[in-house]
C-alpha cells in the first residue's frame, strides 16, 4: 500500500512553486522510487490540473516511472561518444551479465537496466552508472567486476 | 608547514576515482590540506592531483589510489619527479595553448569559495554593470559580438535588446543548462567548477533587461552540478550577490534551479519553457518569440550556460577585449569539447578559427585506440559526420554552415576506422524517434521510417525523406536529423552496401 498521507505531504511542498509539477514528480519518485498511480488524483487536485494532464507529463519524460524499479538501477550511455568507444558491445555484455534486456527489470526485482543519452562524461567513454554512481572508461571486464553477483 | 593539495571534484574526475584518491592522500602521515578544486578540463589526465610548491602548482596525473604510495615515496609532496608528473600545471601544453576567458578560473579555484572567486576577477563584471544603465549593458554585449553558444549562434545583444524593450510587470532570465548533445560537457564543467561565473552572468542579464527572477533548467543527468549550483546560489545570497538588494544597489535578482526529466528536445528553448511550466516539453510554434511571450507568458531571455558565463568577462574587461578574439562573424572564444575515441579528450577554450584537424591532432593526439580516424561528428547528434579530408576546415560558424555542417555547442566526437557509418546514420533516426516531441509528422513518423529504410537498404527513398524532414519540421530536431544521416551516406557510401 502506498502511504498516501506521505504523498500528500510531499505534493503540498510543491503546489505553491510556479510550474512545480516536474519538481513534485521528482520529489515523489525520490521518496517512493516511482510515481505511484494512486497519487495522480492528489497531484491533479494540488496543482488544479486534470488527471490526464498529470498522466501526460509523467508519460512524456523518460525519467518518470509508475511502477517500482529493481533494487539496483544500472544505466548505460547509448549516445555517440560512448558508441565510438564501444558502448554497443558493452551494452550486450551487460545485458548478458544481468540476464535482462535494456529497459527491463529482472523478474526477481533485483535490477533494472536503462539507457541514458549522455552523462556529459564523453571524454572518457563509455560510461555506466550503478545506483547513481558513474563509472568511466568501462570495459566488459570492468563491468563484470562492478556488477558481480547482480545477475538473477 | 601545511602542504596544499588540489584534487578535483567534478563528475569526470569522480567517475575515475578522485574521491578515493583524496581519501587516500588525506591518510598520509603529513600535515596536508586538500582543496577540492574544479577540473582544468584536461580530462585525459584525471584525476589530476596538484601540489602547491614554491615554483607553483605541480601536477600529477592520472592518479589512481594504487599510485599514491609510490608518489609519496618519490616525494610528490615537495613536487618531486615521478612518471606521472606533468610538471607545472600552467606549463602543460594542452592548457598553455588555450585562450581562457570564460574558463579562466576553472581548475584554479575552489568552486564554492566566493573569496577565491573574487580574488580571481569574479564579480568585477557585476560591479561595472551596476554602474551602467540597462541599455549600456545591452550595448556592451552587442558590441562584444557574443553569439549564443547553445547551438543556433544568434547574437545575444539583439535578443537582450528585444527583452529590454518589451513592456511587462515581470521578466525572466532562463538559463538553458540542458546540454543534451552527445560529446558536450562544457556547461557541466562551468557549473561544477565555477558556478559563481554563471550566477554572475545571469545577474548581469537580469540588470540588462530588468528581470528579477532567473531559472536554471538543468538536466537530471547532472546531479553533482545541481548540488554545487544550489550551494553556490545560497552562498551568493548570503554575501549579498543575490536577493532584493544586490550589493546595496537596490536592485533585485534571484535564481532557482529546476531539474529536467530526461528529454533531449527539452533543450529546445520553447520546449524548455513548457517543461519549466510543469508541462510536457512540446515545442511551441514561433512567433511569438520567447523574448515577447516566454516563461509564464512573460518576456524572457533564454541563453545557454556559456553565453551567460561569457558575460562577466565581457563586463570586466570590456566588449572590445572580447571581440578581438576570433575571426569573421565568430567573435570571442568557444569551449571545444574533444570526446569519443580520442587520446587526450577534454575541454579546450580557444578563439574561433583553429582548424578541426589541429584541434583533433594537436590537442587530441589522435585516437584512443591508436587506429586511424574515420569520421568526426561535430555539433552533437544533429551535426554532420566529417571525414579527415575536410579537417582543414576552420572552426567558425560560417565555415561550418557553408560545408553543410554545424558547430553547435562545440562538441567533437571522434570515431576510428572500426565505426560503421550505416549504424551511425540509423542511430540518428532512432534517436530522433526516441526523443521527438511528437508535434509534427515528419519528425514523429519520419524518424521511424528513416530507420526502417536504412535497414531495408532503400537509400533513394531515405534521401527523399531527409529532404521532407528538412523542409517541413517545426524545430531542428526533425529538421536537422537528416544532417548526420545524409553526411554519413554521402561520405561513406561503401558502408551502406554491406
Ligand atoms: C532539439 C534541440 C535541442 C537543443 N538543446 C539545447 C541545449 O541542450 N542547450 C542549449 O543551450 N541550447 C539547446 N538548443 C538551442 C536552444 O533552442 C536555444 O537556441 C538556445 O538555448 C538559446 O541560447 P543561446 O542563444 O545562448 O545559445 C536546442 C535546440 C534544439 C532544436
Ligand atoms: S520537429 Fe520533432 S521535436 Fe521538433 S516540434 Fe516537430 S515533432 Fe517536435
Ligand atoms: S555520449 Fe556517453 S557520456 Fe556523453
Amino acid at each position: 500500500m502506498v502511504d498516501l498521507d506521505k504523498a500528500q505531504e510531499i505534493i503540498a511542498e510543491y503546489t505553491s512553486l510556479p510550474g512545480g509539477v516536474l519538481e513534485c514528480l521528482h520529489g515523489l519518485q525520490g521518496v517512493f522510487g516511482y510515481v505511484p498511480k494512486e497519487t495522480i488524483d492528489l497531484i491533479a487536485d494540488g496543482f488544479n490540473i486534470s488527471r490526464a494532464e498529470v498522466y501526460g507529463v509523467i508519460s512524456y519524460y523518460h525519467d518518470f516511472r509508475t511502477s517500482p524499479a529493481g533494487r539496483k538501477i544500472v544505466r548505460i550511455c547509448q549516445a555517440e561518444a560512448c558508441q565510438a568507444m564501444g558502448s554497443r558491445e558493452l551494452t550486450e555484455r551487460v545485458e548478458e551479465i544481468l540476464g535482462i534486456q535494456t529497459g527491463k527489470t529482472s523478474e526477481n526485482g533485483d535490477v533494472t537496466l536503462e539507457a541514458v543519452y549522455c552523462f556529459g562524461n564523453c571524454a572518457i567513454s563509455p560510461n555506466l552508472e550503478i545506483d547513481g554512481k558513474l563509472h568511466a572508461r568501462v570495459t566488459g571486464e570492468k563491468a563484470a567486476e562492478l556488477l558481480k553477483g547482480e545477475n538473477a | 608547514m601545511t602542504i596544499t593539495i588540489y584534487i578535483p571534484r567534478d563528475t569526470a574526475s569522480i567517475s575515475l576515482g578522485a574521491d578515493d584518491v583524496a581519501k587516500k592522500i588525506a591518510e598520509l602521515p603529513e600535515d596536508i590540506k586538500i582543496v577540492r578544486n574544479g577540473t582544468w578540463g584536461m580530462t585525459y589526465l584525471e584525476p589530476l592531483v596538484e601540489v602547491e610548491t614554491e615554483k607553483g602548482r605541480v601536477a600529477y596525473g592520472p592518479v589512481t589510489v594504487s599510485d599514491v604510495d609510490g608518489l609519496y615515496k618519490a616525494g610528490f609532496l615537495s613536487g618531486a619527479d615521478h612518471p606521472l608528473c606533468q610538471g607545472l600545471t600552467q606549463e602543460i601544453d594542452y592548457l598553455k595553448n588555450q585562450e581562457r576567458l570564460t574558463y579562466a578560473r576553472c581548475g584554479l579555484i575552489d568552486p564554492l569559495s566566493i573569496e577565491d572567486y573574487k580574488n580571481n576577477g569574479g564579480y568585477a563584471g557585476l560591479k561595472n554593470a551596476l554602474e551602467k544603465s540597462s541599455q549600456e549593458i545591452v550595448d556592451d554585449v552587442t558590441t562584444s559580438g557574443l553569439r549564443g553558444r547553445g547551438g543556433a549562434a544568434f547574437p545575444t545583444g539583439i535578443k537582450w535588446n528585444t527583452v529590454l524593450a518589451a513592456e511587462a510587470d515581470q521578466k525572466y532570465i532562463c538559463c538553458n543548462a540542458d546540454e543534451g548533445d552527445s560529446g558536450t560537457f562544457s556547461d557541466r564543467i562551468l557549473m561544477e567548477c565555477d558556478p559563481f561565473c554563471l550566477i554572475e552572468g545571469m545577474t548581469i542579464a537580469g540588470l540588462a533587461v530588468n528581470a528579477t527572477m532567473g531559472y536554471i533548467y538543468l538536466r537530471s543527468e547532472y546531479p553533482l552540478a545541481k548540488e554545487i549550483l544550489n550551494d553556490a546560489i545560497r552562498i551568493a545570497g548570503q554575501n549579498g550577490y543575490l536577493g532584493s538588494d544586490i550589493q546595496g544597489s537596490g536592485k533585485e535578482f534571484n535564481i532557482e534551479v529546476r531539474i529536467g526529466a530526461g528529454s533531449y528536445v527539452c533543450g529546445e528553448e520553447t520546449a524548455m519553457l513548457e517543461s519549466l511550466e510543469g508541462k510536457r516539453g512540446m515545442v511551441r510554434a514561433k512567433p511569438p518569440l520567447p523574448a515577447h511571450v516566454g516563461l509564464f507568458g512573460k518576456p524572457t531571455v533564454i541563453n545557454n550556460v556559456l553565453t551567460l558565463g561569457s558575460v562577466p568577462v565581457i563586463m570586466e574587461k570590456g566588449a572590445d577585449y572580447y571581440k578581438d578574439f576570433g575571426i569573421g562573424k565568430s567573435r570571442g572564444t568557444i569551449a571545444f569539447q574533444l570526446a569519443g575515441n580520442v587520446k587526450c579528450g577534454g575541454l579546450i577554450e580557444k578563439a574561433f578559427g583553429i582548424t578541426l584537424g589541429d584541434m583533433i591532432n594537436e590537442f587530441g593526439s589522435g585516437t584512443f585506440t591508436g587506429k586511424n580516424i574515420k569520421a568526426v561528428q561535430v555539433g552533437g547528434p544533429l551535426g554532420a559526420y566529417i571525414p579527415p579530408e575536410q579537417f582543414d576546415m576552420p572552426l567558425d560558424y560560417e565555415a561550418f554552415q557553408e560545408a553543410h555542417a554545424v558547430l553547435g555547442h562545440g562538441g567533437i566526437v571522434v570515431f576510428d576506422e572500426t565505426a560503421n557509418m550505416k549504424d551511425q546514420a540509423k542511430f540518428a533516426f532512432d534517436f530522433c524517434a526516441i526523443e521527438s516531441c511528437g508535434k509534427c509528422t515528419p519528425c514523429r513518423i519520419g524518424s521511424t521510417r528513416g530507420s526502417e529504410l536504412i535497414e531495408r537498404g532503400d537509400f533513394k527513398l531515405m534521401m527523399e525523406l531527409c529532404d521532407l524532414m528538412d523542409t517541413s519540421s517545426l524545430c531542428a530536431m526533425g529538421g536537422m536529423t537528416p544532417i548526420p544521416a545524409k553526411s554519413a551516406f554521402e561520405h561513406w557510401p561503401e558502408d551502406f552496401k554491406k
